[in-house]
């Protein structure tokens, strides 16, 4: 009973023993913060990627992919059907997109996929992250009229981030149509008339002459006045589509999804430019899927974005319909008709063992022919990278208790010294060696916990108003301490694992009670009467 | 009672020993009560220290109630101490942290853990009052030492030491820091437990007075003791 009430009277006499404890403070504090932000980081980031990719990919090992999806997908339904809630096929090549800018080509490499518009959604988020509601309900490979999104429609705001897409989709292309034959026009009447306009002038005034109307919504109709038709060839019904010149502004060629990242970049005020808009049409080269692979090209035309929010799909994929792509490479077998493709995307129902479905169908389709991965399989190393930065943070962080570890030591050190008298004095009284260690070894104990406990009500506190606090720190200082134009999302992500918590409040508190053990050692070994003869 | 028969002991400084106590045989009778003089230096509070198990002895053996107690394991000398030999000091040795009353009840604090302190606590508290009354600090009980006088505060070691009810009380220079009015007081208070209760007490003194007070004197001189005859006024030891 004695330690008790000597530990208690020294921690209400000597505060300045809470000072060593500051450190446990903080550093229990910013392990908790720390803590929930990554963890809310890594679970918005495994949201988004589980949201892309769904629970298990099918695939073969060759670029040609494998024949007869429909067989594959029934052979699967029979191994796993149970678990099964969705599947779709995909086709999956590198390619290169290029699009014209301002008279300049861009080029980018991506990732083509085609797609079966009917079924790609059942198997990912893939509808949510399209830009035009209609699409959202419905893929449809086809150009729109108007309507798209002009904010985003998964962190919507009050005002447009996205202006330019007001008048994307048909009324967009007329307009590009029509810009082009003035364009032509011009150039032409340019050559017979005299001294050159400068560039920039010419481009203005056709510009000028051919922007939409300030306020007014899809006025495109107006805009794009239909050349006056060519006389017809009376052999026209023999051979409908040989020599007709595409109408541009009323046809489309295949439509194609790209991702937002190819084809826009956001400004630091926040809204997004686009380089090229739905209604445009890109060239893309892709491999056919003979051996050797040969490079073909073809026009498309972009029918909406993509937009995952991570910028390794949005800046590399682009889908197409599966069939067009399958007609396109060569996959489909001439004499049966029978389509091919590079995998299976299969979703589970919510209580299956991904890993267990997984190897079920290992089992099935030998290791050597078909490839078959959880979506954690797929993106482990990026996931494993998270997980591993996380526990050096950890590491990083807990030395910084450890410190505090050794403020405890001297201050109690000093303790020892100043109460050696006293220590003689309970020796005396018949303290044994152990009750005495046992003052400084509670005492601590007691340091610990009111560290620990402070640091766990502050971290707490930071956690749950991390926003406010980051709005304060922004107008404060007045920069921007969260740009929403590297992160993918505008409010700080945090998940409280009590797991978590408890371990760091039990590290905290082992190390306070480890940094006592010497001085409480020493304590118990002082000689009684030298102890009492201490000054 | 207690008994100290041929105990030595040196102190070692660098290359030099010094020899205090050279075999020194010494007698305590129940309800006894004996002085120990000498020099300062000779060797008087480290005769005491090896009485009350404050130390060891480099030979020789000391007795109480015909057992042999330097030669116990600590956890028992420890329990002695806690309620065997009750102990005063000098430099009374008060917990500055703790008030009055909760330096009394120390002793007892030390003896019982947390749960059954409990149902100790209301016996040992009036016990510790009756005492902290019968040397007229009823009203210091909560005062911390450094509220009180010297003369109080050897009493409250004093009451400290009576509270585990021990065999022998043992007081290395009680009044050494006091005046002579308070310093009259202790001993006074000490002989009436002696006399009333039959408190057996060794008294360190240098004080030839204080000495005459105690029923036997014993003189340490040169690591050895020798009885000193009394006069007629007190009787032998």
């Amino acid at each position: 009973m004695y330690k008790l009430l000597l530990c208690w009277r020294y921690l209400r006499t000597r505060w300045i023993a809470l000072a060593s404890v500051i450190s446990v403070t903080l550093g229990v504090a910013t392990m908790i913060v720390v803590n929930a932000v990554m963890a809310g980081f890594s679970n918005e980031m495994q949201t988004r990627i589980h949201g892309i990719l769904s629970d298990l990919v099918f695939e073969s090992h060759s670029l040609s992919g494998f024949e007869d999806p429909v067989w594959h997908m029934e052979e699967i339904q029979r191994a796993a059907g149970d678990q099964i809630a969705g599947m779709t096929p995909t086709v999956a090549v590198p390619a290169m997109l290029s699009f014209q800018v301002r008279g300049q080509w861009v080029t980018r490499q991506v990732m083509f996929i085609g797609i079966d518009p009917a079924t790609h959604a059942q198997v990912s988020d893939f509808g949510q992250y399209l830009q035009h509601p209609a699409n959202r309900q419905q893929l449809s490979f086809d150009l729109r009229e108007g309507g798209y999104d002009t904010t985003d429609s998964q962190s919507p705001t009050d005002t447009p981030t996205r202006p330019a897409l007001e008048h994307a989709g048909w009324p967009h292309r007329r307009m590009r149509v029509e810009r082009e034959r003035l364009w032509k026009e011009r150039q032409a009447a340019q050559a017979e008339a005299g001294p050159a306009q400068s560039v920039d002038q010419q481009v203005d005034a056709v510009l000028a002459a051919t922007s939409p109307p300030a306020a007014s919504p899809t006025d495109g109709d107006d805009a794009a006045t239909t050349p006056e038709a060519p006389r017809q060839n009376p052999f026209q019904q023999a051979r409908p589509e040989q020599g007709r010149v595409m109408d541009l502004a009323k046809e489309q060629f295949t439509g194609i999804v790209p991702g937002i990242g190819l084809a826009s970049f956001r400004s630091r005020d926040g809204t997004d430019q686009f380089l090229t808009l739905p209604g445009d049409d890109v060239k893309i080269t892709f491999p056919t899927a003979g051996t050797p692979p040969k490079a073909v090209s073809d026009t498309f035309t972009i029918v909406d974005f993509y937009e995952s929010k991570m910028s390794e799909y949005d800046s590399n994929f682009v889908f197409v319909p599966i069939d067009a792509l399958q007609r396109m490479r060569g996959m489909i077998d001439p004499q049966t008709g029978i389509p091919s493709v590079n995998s299976i995307q299969i979703k589970l129902k919510p209580e299956a063992d991904l890993n267990e479905v997984r190897d079920r169908l290992r089992k099935v389709f030998p290791a050597d022919l078909y490839a078959i991965a959880t979506w954690r399989d797929k993106q482990g190393p990026l996931l494993s990278a998270v997980d591993m930065e996380m526990a050096v943070l950890n590491i990083l962080l807990f030395l910084i208790i450890a410190v505090a570890g050794f403020g405890i030591l001297a201050i109690f050190f000093m303790i020892v010294v100043e109460k050696t008298r006293d220590i003689g004095i309970l020796k005396a009284l018949g303290a044994t060696a152990s009750g005495i260690a046992g003052i400084f070894l509670g005492y601590g104990l007691f340091l610990g916990l009111v560290g620990a406990g402070a640091g766990l009500a502050l971290g707490l506190g930071i956690t749950w108003n991390i926003n406010q606090i980051r709005q304060a720190v922004e107008w404060c200082t007045g920069a921007r301490v969260f740009d929403p134009s590297i992160y993918y999302f505008f409010q700080i992500p945090t998940i409280v694992n009590p797991i978590t918590i408890g371990w760091i409040i039990v590290g905290a508190v082992a190390i306070a009670i480890a940094s006592s053990v010497l001085p409480a050692v020493r304590a118990a070994r002082l000689h009684a009467v030298e102890a009492l003869r201490h000054e | 009672m207690l008994e100290t028969r041929q105990i030595r002991k040196r102190y070692r400084s660098g290359s030099s020993t010094l020899e205090v106590l050279r075999g020194v045989d010494f007698q305590l009778d129940p309800g006894g009560f004996v002085a120990v003089v000498g020099q300062s230096g000779s060797g008087k509070s480290t005769l005491l220290h090896m009485m009350g198990l404050l130390d060891a002895p480099d030979g020789g053996e000391v007795w109480l109630d015909g057992s042999r107690i330097d030669n116990l394991p600590p956890r028992e000398r420890d329990r002695l101490r806690n309620r065997a030999i009750g102990m005063v000091f000098q430099a009374y040795h008060l917990l500055p942290e703790l008030t009055a009353l909760e330096n009394v009840l120390t002793p007892l604090l030390i003896r019982h853990g947390i749960w059954d302190w409990f149902s100790h606590k209301q016996t040992a508290r009036r016990e510790a009052e009756a005492l902290l009354d019968r040397f007229g600090l009823a009203d210091r009980m909560h005062h911390r030492p450094r509220q009180l006088s010297g003369g109080e505060m050897q009493r409250v070691a004093i009451a400290r030491a009576l509270i585990t009810h021990p065999r022998v009380l043992l007081a290395d220079e009680p009044t050494g820091n006091l005046d002579e009015e308070s310093g009259a007081g202790i001993i006074t208070a000490l002989t009436e437990l002696n006399r009333e209760k039959g408190l057996s007490i060794v008294l360190v003194t240098h004080d030839a007075d204080i000495a005459r007070q105690a029923r036997g004197i014993v003189r340490l001189t040169a690591g050895k003791v020798e009885t000193i005859p009394q006069d007629a006024t007190g009787s032998a030891a």
